[in-house]
């Protein structure tokens, strides 16, 4: 019983290769086989949204799939927010400018949610904001200095885009 | 890795599901879809299946048609395809109220009608817009399939009528003919998002005096399973729908529910909500469809 299995996913642009055991899930197999320990796992069962990916460009639970469900599929973890050079994106850019963070520990699940929210809407409200990231939980923030920054990318990026 | 190990197939075709179903012997085999409900319950080990199928890429299993009488979804249609979908907003706009409250975006994004039904997770809400609303599921097997009424399919919590080899592939929710509909839904939780601790949904429709022609009514959080509040739902026929005569029904619902304590709240708590929450969806609903 559960052999493992060879995967092959596209994990920011770049198809990866993993040898997994069926239950192994997607948020360990990012971390632990294909080393990219940007994505926390915390509460493992679909509560906390900090190993919050894009699947096929859509916001997701990482720790709610297992890797072999993933075979063949578009993953973006945070690593992939970033410049094809490193440099920070706009979106990272605000969080760290109204210090978006304190522990750390949500702010993977919650860039890639609030990536995803001003993919799909240029223009949020509060509330927009609020319920993008309502599935992501931070004890330190409070989630004003959060609000606040995504509110600045979408801001800033209006400014840029008619200026 | 939490999880107990398990075999995993990745299957292409209904019946190919249905033949591994039928072939389980004394193996315990589950379907995975959006795995929301799921792989919580795996990772906590309250369930422990010998082989997982995935039905994800079965495509007769995914998608949303309007069928005049009812809209037949796909069991694997996604939460956020329901909730982006004019068909719904259009033709069940209790279901699009519903379907909003439902997790969060990133679970919204997997999880699945089918598996929000099959589950039968008391306060999960698109069980109670499509108990509301009277759905047929249809349930296949190798051989065949049945269509049964939504209502009697939840037995208990985490409990429903479906056979270890049945698949459920489609649910079909009927679609009021007329006009001077209206509905309404409310919930409340902890948080937007988290799991109902109280939740009601209502749709009425209105004769031409203004008296209610029509209601289909149910609450989720108060009993083992979501409830359809049948001697409510016809004592409102024929009245209008004022305040004072949904008060002077809404004691009924007290026979209708036997909510539980939890760490949540207790069962007089959960009684008191459910009586506010659904007069306030008959009177959102009946508003609604006097506009």
């Amino acid at each position: 019983m559960s052999d493992y299995v060879e995967i092959t996913l596209n994990v920011n642009g770049r198809d990866r290769t993993a040898l997994v055991p069926p239950r192994m899930t997607l948020v360990d197999c990012l971390r632990d086989m294909l080393r990219l320990t940007g994505t926390h796992v915390g509460c493992e069962h679909g509560i906390c949204g900090a190993c919050s990916v894009l699947f096929d460009g859509e916001p997701i639970r990482s720790c709610l799939m297992f890797a072999v469900q993933a075979q063949g599929h578009e993953i973006r973890t945070v690593e992939g927010l970033t410049a094809a050079d490193g440099e920070i994106s706009d979106l990272q850019d605000s969080f760290w400018e109204c210090h978006a963070m304190q522990c750390g520990y949500c702010t993977p699940g919650m860039l890639v949610a609030s990536h995803a929210l001003l993919e799909e809407n240029p223009n949020p409200t509060d509330d927009d904001i609020r319920e993008a990231i309502s599935g992501n939980l931070c004890r330190c923030t409070g989630y004003q200095q959060i609000v606040e920054a995504v509110r600045m990318t979408a801001q800033r990026r209006r400014e840029t885009s008619n200026g | 890795m939490k999880a107990a190990p398990f075999d995993y197939v990745r299957a292409t075709s209904l019946d190919e599901v249905c033949a591994l179903l039928a072939e389980a012997g004394d193996q315990e085999r589950k379907i995975i879809a959006g795995g929301q409900t799921l792989v919580p319950l795996m990772a906590m080990r309250m369930a422990r299946p010998d082989m997982l199928i995935d039905v994800n890429d079965v495509a007769e299993l995914a998608g949303i048609e309007d069928r005049g009488a009812h809209v037949a979804f796909g069991a694997c249609t996604r939460q956020r395809t329901i909730e982006r979908s004019g068909v719904v907003s259009d033709r069940l706009p209790l279901v699009a109220k519903a379907v909003r409250n439902v997790g969060h975006i990133q679970t919204r994004n997997r999880g699945t009608i089918g598996g929000s039904i099959v589950h039968g997770d008391p306060s999960a809400e698109l069980p109670l817009a499509a108990l509301a609303l009277e759905a047929t599921l249809v349930l296949k097997t190798i051989g065949g399939s049945r269509e049964i009424t939504i209502d009697g399919f939840f037995e208990a919590a985490m409990v429903t009528n479906i056979e270890p080899e049945e698949l459920l592939t489609e649910v079909r929710i009927p679609v009021w003919s007329g006009a001077r509909i209206g509905t309404g839904f409310h919930e409340t939780a902890s948080r937007q998002g988290d799991f109902a601790i109280v939740a009601a949904a209502a749709q009425v429709q209105l004769a031409d005096n203004g008296t209610i022609a029509r209601a289909a009514v149910s609450a989720g959080g108060v009993a083992p399973a979501p409830v359809k509040l049948h001697a409510f739902e016809a004592a409102l026929v024929g009245k209008q729908p004022s305040e004072a005569e949904i008060e002077a029904a809404i004691s009924l619902i007290d026979e209708e529910i036997d909510p539980d304590t939890d760490v949540h709240a207790t069962a007089d708590y959960r009684r008191r909500v459910a009586r506010r929450l659904v007069a306030r969806a008959v009177l959102d609903a009946a508003a609604e469809a006097g506009k």
